[in-house]
């Protein structure tokens, strides 16, 4: 798929009527964009049981812990990272994913559900627990992600699905010029200590990026590539698009280079792990990154880590 | 007497001190809020009400409870001229820098104004609750919570409250920044999202939030 023309698309099609589906003509078959998508209202939500549900989802997608806290283990949101509820293109919205379940996954190395999936996300994202599958937490966000995808087909891979994928940095992805960007684009909002910060009735405002209230090791995010195609499209808040695709690189391989919660699948020593599941080049686990050994963790602390409070 | 204790705070701040405990400084930002600086800076008071609430009808901005950084930034500002107020510019370019921070060390500590109350017949201003707590993301828009905090209390110093200040002081700010008479603030935020606001929208935001209470019932707690 071509990213910039679907995007370009993307942006273009917002006026389409809700679940109108598009797909543009007349182009190549290697060059041709994916098709174009806008989910339907929040208002449009129906009435009744299932609505009920469709409600009760989306109201856990933005107050994780407070609608679902038994299977969470930060202070993440799902919206944190899947934008506008879940709805915007480019930050992995669940009109791209839910048409492409059941999938094989090399994660966990069978087909997995649109459910299991969401598992996922609770374990290494929400540093949680699996809500049982079938679980009133799952059904009410699988009926949320199905309500939302109400207009396309199933199988078929969206324009705007997922994170966009950069192109290979011209220059390694490195620490000391992400640290740099990090201060001068990021640390208003996200802390100088990455610990995020609260408003001042307490609530949590801008979510820490590493750290014992992060991700786990292991989560999407702490994978630099995908966390790179995150920031470029998303960060700043409101600024998307903004950095250059290097900054975006190095400012994510500084992201990813903090310690953050063990990886759940830990196998009892950090080497092994590393081998076992972090035999990528862009994740940090187990490297030694500015003299420091990476994926020791950390303890989830039960309280707040040091994120910037009003008194 | 206040002119001696001036030049301290000057000196103080050349000196790269600070202008005595928090409390010492608080002392002398209430006098000069009360009564000016006798140099030029006419009371605060006057126009941002006795106990710093603001004044709804004039458009006068309350600064009770206004993040102290926040406040030294906006008088910085306005005496630069980056900040364009022709009634504000004079009286902040007035105020020594040390003076700057008693001051808004003062106003930081004063307990925020109740929200203007919306009475039974009038019901409370729904109309901007969709652009401050969902946003509009088709036009890049984040929710105005999103950085202001939950139902606009404020974040930190960057981030000041937005909740009970009076509408026609926040239409005045949106509208400055569409006109660009105010600097965008750390990272040009705001010019880029004040942009996007239609009149309608300017109107519907403001009026929300001056309804809304200055600290949140939860207050406290996560
Ligand atoms: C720390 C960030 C983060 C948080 C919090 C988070 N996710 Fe995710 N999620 C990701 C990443 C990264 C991906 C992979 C995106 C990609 O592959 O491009 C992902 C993928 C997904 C997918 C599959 C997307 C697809 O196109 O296949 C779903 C569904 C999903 N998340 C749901 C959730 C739900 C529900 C929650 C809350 C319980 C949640 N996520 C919380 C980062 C996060
Ligand atoms: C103006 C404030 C602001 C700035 C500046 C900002 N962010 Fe964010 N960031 C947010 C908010 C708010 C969210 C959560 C989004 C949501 O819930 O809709 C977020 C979410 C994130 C997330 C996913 C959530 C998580 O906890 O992992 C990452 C990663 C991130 N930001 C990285 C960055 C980087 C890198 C920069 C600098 C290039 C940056 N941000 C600049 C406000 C900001
Ligand atoms: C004659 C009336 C008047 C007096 C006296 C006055 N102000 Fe103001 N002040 C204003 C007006 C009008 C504004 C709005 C300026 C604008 O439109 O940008 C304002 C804005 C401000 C702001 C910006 C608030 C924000 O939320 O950004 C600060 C801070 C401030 N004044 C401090 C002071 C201090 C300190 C004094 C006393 C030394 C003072 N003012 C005296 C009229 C006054
Ligand atoms: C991406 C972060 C961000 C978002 C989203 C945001 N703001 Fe702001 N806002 C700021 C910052 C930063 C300032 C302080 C500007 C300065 O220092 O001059 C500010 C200041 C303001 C002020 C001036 C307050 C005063 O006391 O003078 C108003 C009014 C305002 N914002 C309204 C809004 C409205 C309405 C929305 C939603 C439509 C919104 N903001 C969304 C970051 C944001």
């Amino acid at each position: 798929m071509n990213r910039p023309i679907a995007m370009l698309l993307a942006t273009a099609g917002m006026a389409m009527a809700a679940d109108a589906l598009r797909v543009a003509d007349a182009a190549p078959a290697a060059a041709r964009p994916a098709p174009v998508y806008t989910p339907p209202p929040r208002d449009a939500i129906p009435d009744g049981p299932f609505g009920d549900v469709v409600r009760r989802g989306e109201a856990i997608f933005l107050h994780t812990r407070r609608e679902a806290g038994a299977y969470v283990g930060n202070e993440l949101s799902c919206q944190n990272c899947h934008l506008d509820a879940g709805r915007l293109a480019n930050a992995a919205p669940l009109w791209g994913a839910y048409p492409m379940y059941p999938a094989f996954r090399a994660k966990n190395n069978h087909v997995v559900t649109f459910q299991e999936r969401l598992q996922g996300c609770f374990v290494f994202s929400m540093n949680g627990r699996a809500p049982p599958l079938g679980s009133p937490v799952l059904v009410a966000l699988e009926s949320y992600a199905y309500w939302m995808s109400s207009g396309v087909p199933v199988g078929t891979e969206v324009a705007g699905r997922g994170y966009p994928k950069l192109s290979a940095p011209a220059r390694p992805p490195d620490y000391d010029r992400g640290e740099v960007v990090y201060g001068k684009r990021c640390a208003l909002c996200h802390g100088a200590d990455g610990q995020g910060r609260y408003a001042s009735n307490g609530r949590l405002a801008f979510p820490p990026l590493w750290g014992p209230q992060s991700f786990k090791w292991g989560a999407g995010m702490a994978n630099v590539d995908l966390a790179a195609g995150f920031v470029k499209a998303n960060m700043p808040l409101g600024l998307g698009g903004s950095l250059s695709d290097q900054d975006a690189w190095d400012v994510a391989m500084f992201i990813d280079s903090h310690e953050r919660p063990q990886d759940p699948r830990f196998l009892g020593d950090v080497e092994r792990t590393a081998r076992e599941y972090h035999d990528t080049p862009w994740s940090n686990y187990g490297k030694v990154v500015n003299g420091k050994k990476l994926g020791l963790g950390v303890r989830n602390a039960e309280s707040h880590g040091g994120g910037q409070r009003e008194r | 007497m206040l002119t001696g204790h001036r030049s301290l705070i000057a000196l103080a701040a050349a000196l790269g001190l600070s202008a005595g405990t928090p409390a010492e400084a608080a002392a002398d930002g209430a006098r000069i809020a009360q009564a000016g600086n006798g140099a030029g800076a006419a009371p605060c008071a006057a126009c941002h009400g006795t106990r710093g609430e603001g004044h709804a009808a004039a458009g006068f901005p309350r600064l009770a409870a206004l993040p102290a950084d926040y406040i030294v930034a906006q008088l910085q500002a306005m005496a630069a001229g980056t900040r364009a107020s022709p009634v504000m510019m004079p009286i902040a370019k007035a105020l020594t820098s040390g003076e700057r921070q008693a001051v808004a060390a003062y106003y930081a500590t004063l307990s925020p104004p109740a929200p203007v109350a919306t009475s039974a017949a009038a019901p409370p201003p729904v109309a901007g609750k969709a652009l401050a707590e969902i946003g509009r993301w088709s036009r890049q828009l984040p929710a105005c919570d999103q950085c202001h905090g939950p139902g606009g209390v404020g974040v930190g110093t960057a981030f000041p409250p937005l909740a009970a200040q009076p509408a026609s002081y926040l239409r005045s700010q949106l509208q400055a920044w569409k006109d660009g008479r105010r600097a965008g603030g750390p990272l040009d935020l705001m010019s880029g999202i004040a942009r996007k606001l239609d009149p309608a929208d300017i109107q519907a935001v403001a009026d929300y939030y001056e309804a809304r209470p200055a600290r949140a019932a939860n207050g406290g707690m996560p």
